[in-house]
C-alpha cells in the first residue's frame, strides 16, 4: 500500500506501524468518579468495519507522525490521510 | 550425435552445441532450447513419476503451466526440486534428475500404488488414518511423510544470493506476446515510462510458437523488430525472464527476475531479484493457457497440449513424436495438423470431438503407442496433441476482488468483477482469442492509457494480421470412457475423484479443491481447474458458471523463499547493534548476549576461570566490595523538552513527576491504559524544560511510539518535543563502595560528597578535562553507584580512560549476568517480573501510584482481579537446604497439598546464586506473599524434575534498608 503522507507525500506502507481504530484518540478522562466504564469501552471495544475505517498509522521509519488514514478495509482504497494531531484538535483535544 | 527428434527451423542457435545431463546421462542441445525441448529432441519421453500413483509422466506443455515434467535441477547445495523442465533455459553442463520414484525412474517400486488406486481415492488420508489414535504419531505420519512430496531438498544451505529492488513506471505491461508487444509499442511511442515483463527468456509469446504473419512478415520476426525498437527507447524497460507474480495494493506489483538461472554459474551475482514495481496503470496481457480433455488413460507420456506441440515444432525445431494424432474440440487444434504436415511429420489422425469422434483409451506403458477411439477404432501414435480450448490467464485480475466471469462463446472464464484499480486486460487474457483482434486490442488499450495519463495520441497504428477462425465446443469429458481419466496430472486427481467428492457432499469448488487436492502445488490449477469445474458441473447438473470458479491468489508461479528473504539472512537477518565499549570488551575476554538486537557483554572471563559462574561471582563480589563498571548504553533514552515537559511526563508515569526538582532523578512506573505495568526506568530533570527518560532495553522503541501517540493524539497542544537519544550517549554504570573515589577522579571540578551530590542527584558536567558528560547518582545494584554518559563517539575512549583511572581501585568490568544477580539480590523487578500481566500492587509499588491525577492507566487500577484479597505479591525465596540451586518457573505449594491449579500458590520468576549470601536466591509471585515471610513452601518444577523446600522472605535479599546506595 501507499500512504499519501500530508507532509512527505506518497510513502510505502512498510515505513509505517499500524495501530488500529482512530477512536483511540478519544480517550476519556481517567481521573474522577465513575470513569471505569468509559475507559473500559475505550480500552477494549474497537470499531472493525468491513468498509470505510478511520485508522491510526505511525510513520516510525520516517518523521514519527501519527496519521489518521481513512481506508476501505475491503478494497484498501485510501480516501484521506490527515495528521492525527489535526484530527485530535478537531475532536476537542488540547492539553 | 543424438537429437534424433530434431527437425528443421526454430529459434535455436544451431551453430553451438551444449552438453547436459539427465539422470547422469550426457545429451546435447542448442542455445535457445529449454530442458523440455532438449529432452524431446533426444527422444526422452519418460521424465518423472506422478504424485500419488507413481504413474509414468512425460512432458505435457511448453510453459510455466507444466504439471508433469518436474525435475530436480543442479547438484549439491544448489539443487532445486520441483523445477518445471519446460521453463528451464538450457546452459552448458546443466544437470537434472527425475524425482518422486524409489529405485530408478524406469522401475519405480512405488508404482504399486497404481494397483492400489481403488483404495487411494479422494480423501483416503482422512478416512484411513483415523484410528487407532496411537498409530498416528509412530506409524502413519512417518509413512505418509516419507511418501509425500515430490522432489527432495538438498538439506544444505542455499549457496546463492538473492536481492530486492524497486522500480517505478507509468504502465507495467504483463506479458510480451502479441497484445503486450502492441501495447508496449503504443505506450512507448506515446512517451510513457513502460515496463514490459515476460516470464520467458524470449519475448514474443505465441508469435514464436505459431506460423502467423504480422504486418506482412513472419510473426516471430515481427516480434524481434518490435523488441529492437522498444530496446532503444529510454522510457521503456524490457524485463525478460521476469514473472509478475502478484498484484498488490495501489498499483504495486511483485516481480521475480531470474538473473543467472540460465547460466552455468551465477558468478557471485544475485541469482534472482525480487522487484517491487510501483505503477500508475497495468496492462494484463498474460495470454491464455490451453487445457486438456478428460479421457481414459490421458496421462501417458506423449499426450501433450496441441499448442505446445506447435511450440516444440515451430519454436524449438523438435518433433515431439513421429506419428502424431490430434484430438480437439476447436479449430485451434486443427492448426496443429497443418503445422505438423508443413514440417513433414506424419499426422496419423485428426479426431474432432465436435464431429462425435472421441478418444476413449490409450495404451503404452512408459509412453503412448496406441489410441483407442469410440466405435471400436484405434490409431497408432507416439504423440497425441490434445486441445480442449484455451483458458485466459485471468490470475492477476483476481488478486484483489475480481471474480472471473463466464463467456459461453469461448467456453472460458474471462476477467470480471473488480479488477485491481488501474488494471486493464488485453488480448487472450481478456478472452480475445484471435491474433488480429489481439494486436488491435493491445494497441487500443495502451493508447487509452496514454491519453488517460495525459500523453496525447500515439503516432503508431495498430499492427495488422489476418484473423484465423476460432470456434470451440464445450466438450470436456469423454463419458464413453470406462478407464480412469485424469483431471489434474500433478496431483493424480481423476474424474472419479471429483464425482465421488461431490457425492460425499463437497459442493463448493473450494471444498472440492481441498478434499481432492485438485489444483494444488506448483501447477495451481493452470491446466486442471477448468476441467475439474466442468466435471463437477456435470455431476451436479448445473452449468459451469453456476458451479463457480476458484479465485487465484499470488504467486502466479512458484517463488523461492530465498527470493523473498533477499539479503535478509544470516547476519543480515536483522541489524547488529554494538555498544560503544564493544571493541574494548572484545579485547578483554567478554562473551556477548543478544538483547534487543544489541550485543551486550554477559561476563568477562579471566584466565583460570572454569565456568561462567566463576566469572560472574567474581564480578559481583568485586563490585559489592570495591567498584565495578558496566556498559548500560542499551537502555532506551528519550530526550523530552518543552515548557510542558513536566506536565507531559506526569501524564505518562503513574507516580507524581510534576514537582521533580531540577538536578534530580526519579524512578518512574509506566502503565498501560488497562492498569498493567508496561515499563519502568528513571527520568532525570536537567533543567526546568528538559528531561531525560530511560526505558528498558527491550521497550526503547515502543515507549517512544507510545509517547508520540500521547503527545500527538491525546494532548496535542502540550508544548513538548521528543527524540530518541539511545544511540547518542554512551552510558556506564559505576557501582560499589569505591565508586565515589573513582568518579571523583573522572569528573572535572565537581564535589561528589554525599551532601553535594546525594542519591538521585543528576547534573551535566565534564570529564577527563573537558569532555561533555551527564552524571546521575542512581543504582540498580543497590550499591553506592553512578551512571556517567558521554557523547557516543567518546564511548570507546571513555571506557579505556575509566579503566586506566580505576586501576589503583581494582575497577572490575561486569556484564549482564552480574547485573542480573545484583538486581535479584536487591529485589528489583525486570522482564521476568514485568511480563505484561503484572500490576503495581504485585511488585509492591501500589502506594507509589498516584490517586491524585490522570495518567495512562489511572482509570482501571481497581478492577476485581487486581484488588482480590489473595492477590499475587512479590517475595524473595531461599532454599532451606543451602546447597540447592533454585529453578525459575517452579510453582509453590503448601506441603501436603496436591500439585494442581486449585492449590497453586504462585511461581518463581527469577533465580540467581548470591555470592554475598553464599546460596541460591529467588524472586517470585506468591498469593498474599507479603504476609507470608518466614513460611516454608514446596517449590515444585515437574519440567526440571525439582521438588524442594523454600523459605519465603523479603525480595530485598541484601541491604533491605537501602543504606548502601544512599551512603
Amino acid at each position: 500500500m501507499i500512504i499519501k503522507h500530508p507532509l512527505l507525500g506518497p510513502r510505502d506502507a512498510a515505513e509505517f506501524v499500524y495501530l488500529g481504530d482512530a477512536n483511540m484518540i478519544k480517550r476519556p478522562e481517567g481521573f474522577g468518579e465513575n470513569v471505569e466504564e468509559a475507559m473500559y469501552e475505550h480500552v477494549y471495544l474497537r470499531e472493525n468495519p468491513a468498509g470505510e475505517h478511520h485508522e491510526l498509522w505511525y510513520h516510525e521509519q520516517g518523521d514519527r507522525s501519527w496519521l489518521v488514514v481513512t481506508r476501505n478495509t475491503l478494497t484498501h482504497e485510501i480516501s484521506s490521510v490527515e495528521l492525527a494531531r489535526d484530527v485530535a484538535r478537531r475532536k476537542g483535544r488540547s492539553k | 550425435m543424438s537429437q534424433s527428434n530434431r527437425i528443421d527451423g526454430g529459434q535455436i542457435d544451431r551453430s553451438r552445441t551444449l552438453k547436459f545431463q539427465f539422470n547422469e546421462r550426457w545429451l546435447t542441445a542448442h542455445p535457445g532450447d529449454t530442458l523440455a525441448s532438449a529432452l524431446l529432441a533426444n527422444a526422452v519421453r519418460l521424465v518423472g513419476r506422478s504424485f500419488k500413483y507413481h504413474r509414468p509422466r512425460g512432458i505435457f506443455s511448453a510453459g510455466s503451466e507444466e504439471p508433469s515434467a518436474l525435475v530436480q535441477l543442479r547438484k549439491g547445495a544448489a539443487l532445486e526440486p520441483n523445477t518445471r523442465a519446460t521453463t528451464i533455459e538450457m546452459f552448458e553442463g546443466l544437470s537434472a534428475t527425475s524425482q518422486n520414484h524409489r529405485g530408478s525412474l524406469e522401475h519405480d517400486i512405488l508404482a504399486v500404488n497404481d494397483l492400489l488406486s481403488p483404495f487411494l481415492s479422494a480423501g483416503f488420508y482422512y478416512k484411513t488414518f483415523m484410528w487407532p489414535k496411537a498409530f498416528w504419531e509412530k506409524l502413519y505420519e512417518p509413512i505418509i511423510r516419507s511418501a509425500a512430496g515430490l522432489g527432495k531438498l538438498s538439506g544444505m544451505e542455499d549457496p546463492d544470493t538473492y536481492d530486492h529492488g524497486y522500480l517505478h513506471c507509468d504502465v507495467v505491461i504483463i506479458g510480451a506476446g502479441p497484445a503486450g508487444l502492441a501495447a508496449a509499442l503504443a505506450a512507448g511511442r506515446a512517451g510513457l515510462r513502460v515496463i514490459l515483463a515476460d516470464e520467458d527468456f524470449r519475448m514474443g509469446g505465441r508469435l514464436n510458437a505459431e506460423t502467423y504473419a504480422v504486418d506482412g512478415m513472419d510473426g516471430a520476426d515481427w516480434a524481434l523488430g518490435v523488441i529492437a525498437e522498444l530496446a532503444i527507447m529510454n522510457n521503456v524497460r524490457l524485463m525478460k525472464r521476469t514473472t509478475i507474480y502478484g498484484a498488490y495494493d495501489h498499483g504495486i506489483f511483485g516481480a521475480l527476475e531470474r538473473m543467472t538461472d540460465h547460466l552455468p554459474d551465477s558468478g557471485d551475482k544475485p541469482r534472482q531479484v525480487l522487484w517491487r514495481i510501483y505503477s500508475k496503470r497495468a496492462i494484463l496481457a498474460a495470454g491464455a493457457t490451453e487445457r486438456s480433455m478428460a479421457f481414459g488413460n490421458n496421462d501417458r507420456p506423449g499426450i501433450m497440449l496441441a499448442g505446445s506441440v506447435r511450440t516444440y515444432v515451430n519454436r524449438f525445431g523438435v518433433a515431439p513424436g513421429r506419428k502424431i494424432a490430434v484430438f480437439t474440440n476447436n479449430d485451434d487444434g486443427l492448426k496443429t495438423a497443418e503445422d505438423l504436415r508443413a514440417k513433414g511429420i506424419d499426422v496419423t489422425r485428426i479426431i474432432d470431438a465436435r464431429e462425435g469422434d472421441v478418444v476413449v483409451n490409450t495404451n503404452g506403458r512408459k509412453g503412448l503407442n496406441t489410441i483407442f477411439l469410440n466405435r471400436g477404432r484405434h490409431v497408432e501414435a507416439d504423440c497425441l496433441a490434445v486441445s480442449g480450448g484455451w483458458s485466459p490467464n485471468v490470475h492477476l485480475s483476481s488478486h484483489h476482488r475480481g471474480r472471473p466471469e463466464w463467456r459461453d462463446d469461448i467456453a472460458a472464464f474471462v476477467p470480471g468483477g473488480e479488477l485491481p484499480p488501474g488494471m486493464v486486460v488485453a488480448g487472450a487474457a481478456a478472452g480475445t482469442m484471435t491474433l488480429a483482434a489481439t494486436l488491435a486490442e493491445g494497441h487500443e488499450v495502451a493508447t487509452r492509457v496514454a491519453t488517460d495519463l495525459g500523453k496525447s495520441g500515439s503516432l503508431a497504428t495498430a499492427p495488422r494480421a489476418s484473423d484465423e477462425i476460432f470456434a470451440t465446443a464445450p466438450i470436456w469429458h469423454v463419458k464413453e470412457s470406462k478407464h480412469r481419466a485424469w483431471v489434474d496430472l500433478q496431483n493424480d486427481v481423476t474424474t472419479k475423484d471429483i464425482t465421488q467428492s461431490y457425492r460425499e457432499g463437497f459442493r463448493s469448488v473450494e471444498h472440492l479443491k481441498r478434499y481432492t487436492t485438485l489444483g494444488m502445488a506448483t501447477e495451481q490449477g493452470k491446466t486442471s481447474n477448468m476441467l475439474g469445474l466442468a466435471v463437477m458441473a456435470d455431476a451436479s447438473g448445473k452449468t459451469i458458471p453456476e458451479t463457480g470458479t476458484t479465485i487465484f491468489r499470488p504467486p502466479y508461479s512458484p517463488v523461492a523463499i530465498g527470493a523473498f528473504a533477499g539479503r535478509a539472512r544470516g547476519k543480515n537477518f536483522r541489524p547488529t547493534r554494538r555498544t560503544p565499549s564493544h571493541n574494548w570488551a572484545n579485547e578483554n575476554g567478554a562473551s556477548f548476549v543478544e538483547a534487543g538486537m544489541w550485543k551486550r557483554a554477559e561476563w568477562y572471563a579471566r584466565p583460570g576461570e572454569k565456568s561462567w559462574r566463576d566469572s560472574v561471582d567474581r564480578e559481583v563480589k568485586a563490585t559489592r566490595n570495591g567498584v565495578g563498571i558496566c556498559d548500560v548504553t542499551t537502555l532506551g533514552k528519550i530526550d523530552i523538552q518543552g515548557h510542558d515537559a513536566a506536565e507531559f511526563i506526569n501524564k505518562i508515569y503513574a507516580n507524581a513527576f510534576l514537582k521533580l526538582p531540577t538536578g534530580k532523578v526519579r524512578y518512574g512506573l509506566m502503565l498501560r491504559e488497562d492498569g498493567t505495568v508496561y515499563d519502568d526506568g528513571t527520568t532525570a530533570r536537567l533543567s526546568e524544560t528538559h528531561f531525560v527518560m530511560t526505558t528498558t532495553t527491550a521497550n526503547a522503541v515502543l515507549v517512544l511510539r507510545n509517547l508520540e501517540f500521547a503527545r500527538q493524539c491525546l494532548w496535542p497542544d502540550l508544548d513538548v518535543h521528543l527524540i530518541s537519544t539511545t544511540d547518542a550517549w554512551a552510558q556506564f554504570s559505576v557501582a560499589g563502595p569505591k565508586s565515589r573515589a573513582l568518579m571523583q577522579k573522572v569528573v572535572d571540578d565537581l564535589d561528589l560528597s554525599n551532601e553535594a551530590f546525594p542519591f538521585m542527584a543528576c547534573t551535566t558536567c565534564t570529564v577527563f578535562g573537558g569532555t561533555p558528560a551527564r552524571l546521575f547518582r542512581i543504582s540498580f545494584s543497590g550499591e553506592l553507584a553512578y551512571e556517567i554518559a558521554v557523547p557516543a563517539r567518546y564511548g570507546d575512549a571513555m571506557i579505556r580512560a575509566m579503566m586506566a583511572a580505576g586501576e589503583e581501585l581494582d575497577l572490575t568490568p561486569y556484564g549482564t549476568e552480574a547485573l542480573g544477580v545484583m538486581r535479584i539480590e536487591k529485589g528489583h523487578v525486570a522482564g521476568n517480573e514485568l511480563n505484561g500481566q503484572t500490576d503495581a500492587r504485585m511488585i509492591g509499588l501500589g502506594n507509589m501510584v498516584s490517586r491524585k491525577k490522570d495518567f495512562i492507566g489511572a482509570a482501571l487500577l481497581d478492577r476485581p482481579e487486581q484488588v482480590r484479597e489473595d492477590g499475587l505479591q512479590l517475595v524473595g525465596l531461599r532454599p532451606i537446604d543451602q546447597d540447592v540451586i533454585l529453578t525459575a518457573g517452579a510453582h509453590f505449594f503448601v506441603e501436603g497439598d496436591p500439585e494442581d491449579m486449585a492449590h497453586d500458590q504462585g511461581w518463581m520468576t527469577s533465580v540467581a546464586y548470591s555470592p554475598e549470601l553464599g546460596h541460591s536466591i529467588g524472586l517470585g509471585f506468591l498469593k498474599r506473599g507479603r504476609d507470608r515471610h518466614g513460611e516454608r513452601l514446596r517449590a515444585f518444577s515437574p519440567i526440571r524434575g525439582q521438588d524442594v523446600m523454600v523459605e519465603v522472605c523479603s525480595p530485598h535479599h541484601i541491604d533491605p534498608e537501602g543504606d548502601r546506595q544512599r551512603g
